[in-house]
């Protein structure tokens, strides 16, 4: 996945979690400028998780303030996975 | 010094509409609202009807984000909890909102959420829930959605004592009235139990009806599940008059007990102490009732029973009292079913219009009581009982005064 489609994919999760306009995000944007708190933000880290198949741990997660910490992270643990480091969703509960 | 407490507003979602003037219009001119259960796939079920509420939009009327943390139980909280505030005219300042209470009841709370949540773990194998699963599970939720949507800051907590939850809520309001912890409460129950998981549950216990409830009748073959909430508007009468609100009963007593008997048989002394209490509570001569909405659930072991009960309090008297069970017609709803039959019997007492026992077949002479079969009956009645007896044993009585202004 390019760097662009990465972008592109996490905005467009935040936006519809949060239901905003993916014209008002860029990697710039904080989740305090998006009104989000604490709840919002486990939603939306939820549907991040959801959409790339990768789990955030709980210590990463507190870090996150800003879209581009997200599409940082999430490009971490997708490389991480294509090493055989993250798991499938399914195998963990079976 | 005590003060005495009334009824201002009421709030009704049930199998019988989604407002108090449908429940009502229904519910005296004894139609039933049960019917195939149509949220959950019951083929393979011995029980396929209930009492649902048809045709709820959530979308009406809760925003997206609200509606991502309230389950079914709690959306119904939360528009029982509305029309019964409108309904009352309730003028917010924020002194009355610091002492308001809400007690709410409920007995599975979320359970709709969890059995879909606990489903996608154990069955389909995902990794992970969908992080507001807690919030909507916590049978708090109904009571804590109405404190943030009304700013009420006062007391608010949910009571779980299964059938006679919303009984029990209603008298620690009554109560916190009366004794001036409170100046106005909003206070009732909920449920939404229709989900695969619970109605299994239910199924493996041998007490739902394979077709309809029958209460107190011949033929009668168990209980109907139903689902939905009502809530109260209770405040202090000074208040009221002072404000010039509708009255449309005063609360005068509550009782409750526990059987310390069984964990699902029902007895009779547990009720019996209970209704005693509420009678003492409001300080009454078991003659001046002259109507009791029951427990009625419709089971083989209740019926019998609390008649059994009805009859050790009220003695020759029993013969001259109406009792009727409205769950023949909004089911039995579980941690709300006090909350709707207070809101039916304070009805009653206002319309002078009795709701009848809907789906009576013929007399049961284990339950020989006047239980106004199948047609409500014009009777001007000044006190009423509004009786809950839970699973668990767990007893609690109501006890309602016609407001003749």
């Amino acid at each position: 996945m390019s760097a662009e489609e990465l972008t592109r994919r996490v905005i467009g999760v935040i936006a519809k979690t949060h239901r905003v306009s993916p014209e008002t995000i860029t990697p710039e944007t904080t989740f305090q400028e998006l009104g989000m708190d604490s709840l919002d933000a486990v939603n939306v880290l939820f549907a991040l998780e959801e959409e790339f198949n990768v789990n955030i741990p709980d210590e990463d997660a507190r870090e996150i303030r800003t879209v581009r910490q997200v599409i940082e992270g999430i490009a971490r643990l997708l490389a991480a996975g294509s090493q055989g480091g993250a798991q499938p969703l399914g195998e963990q509960a079976t | 010094m005590k003060r005495r407490v009334v009824v201002t507003g009421i709030g009704v979602i049930s199998a019988l509409g989604h407002n108090s003037t449908q429940f009502w219009a229904r519910l005296s001119a004894g139609v039933s609202g049960i019917g195939p259960i149509q949220s959950v796939d019951c083929s393979q079920f011995r029980f396929r009807n209930g009492a649902e509420v048809r045709d709820f939009r959530p979308q009406d009327h809760f925003e997206e984000r609200e509606m991502d943390f309230l389950d079914r139980f709690a959306q119904f909280a939360v528009v029982a909890a509305r029309e019964a505030v409108r309904d009352a005219a309730v003028e917010w300042n924020g002194g009355l909102r610091r002492r308001t209470a809400v007690v709410t009841g409920s007995c599975v709370g979320g359970q709709t959420t969890e059995d879909a949540a606990f489903a996608e773990v154990y069955r389909d194998g995902r990794s992970r829930v969908h992080p507001m699963t807690i919030p909507r599970i916590m049978a708090n939720a109904g009571a804590s959605q109405i404190s943030l949507e009304l700013g009420v800051t006062g007391p608010v907590f949910t009571v779980s004592t299964a059938c006679s939850s919303a009984n029990h809520a209603i008298g620690q309001a009554f109560w916190m009235v009366r004794d001036g912890v409170a100046d106005l409460a909003i206070t009732g129950g909920s449920e939404a139990p229709f989900s695969f998981g619970n109605l299994k549950a239910w199924e493996a216990l041998r007490v739902v009806s394979p077709d309809t409830c029958r209460p107190f009748s011949k033929g009668r073959r168990g209980m109907i599940l139903g689902e939905g909430a009502a809530m109260l508007v209770l405040e202090p009468l000074e208040a009221a008059r002072a404000r010039g609100a509708r009255i449309y009963a005063e609360l005068v007593g509550f009782g409750m007990s526990s059987d310390a008997y069984h964990i699902t048989q029902p007895s009779v002394e547990g009720p019996v102490q209970a209704m005693d209490a509420a009678l003492e509570d409001a300080g009454l001569e078991p003659e001046a009732v002259g109507y009791i909405n029951a427990h009625g659930t419709g089971t083989q072991a209740n019926d019998p029973t609390e008649s059994a009960a009805i009859r050790a309090v009220f003695g020759p008297h029993a013969d001259r009292l109406a009792v009727s069970s409205t769950k023949s017609m909004h089911g039995h709803t579980l941690g709300a079913a006090g909350a709707i039959e207070a809101a039916a019997t304070v009805l009653a007492l206002r319309h002078g219009l009795l709701p009848p026992t809907a789906n009576f077949l013929e007399p049961d002479p284990e339950c020989d009581l006047d239980v106004v079969p199948n047609q409500a009956r014009r009777a001007e009645v000044e006190y009423a009982l509004s009786n809950s007896f839970a699973f668990g044993g767990l007893n609690a009585v109501l006890a309602f005064r016609r407001w003749d202004g």
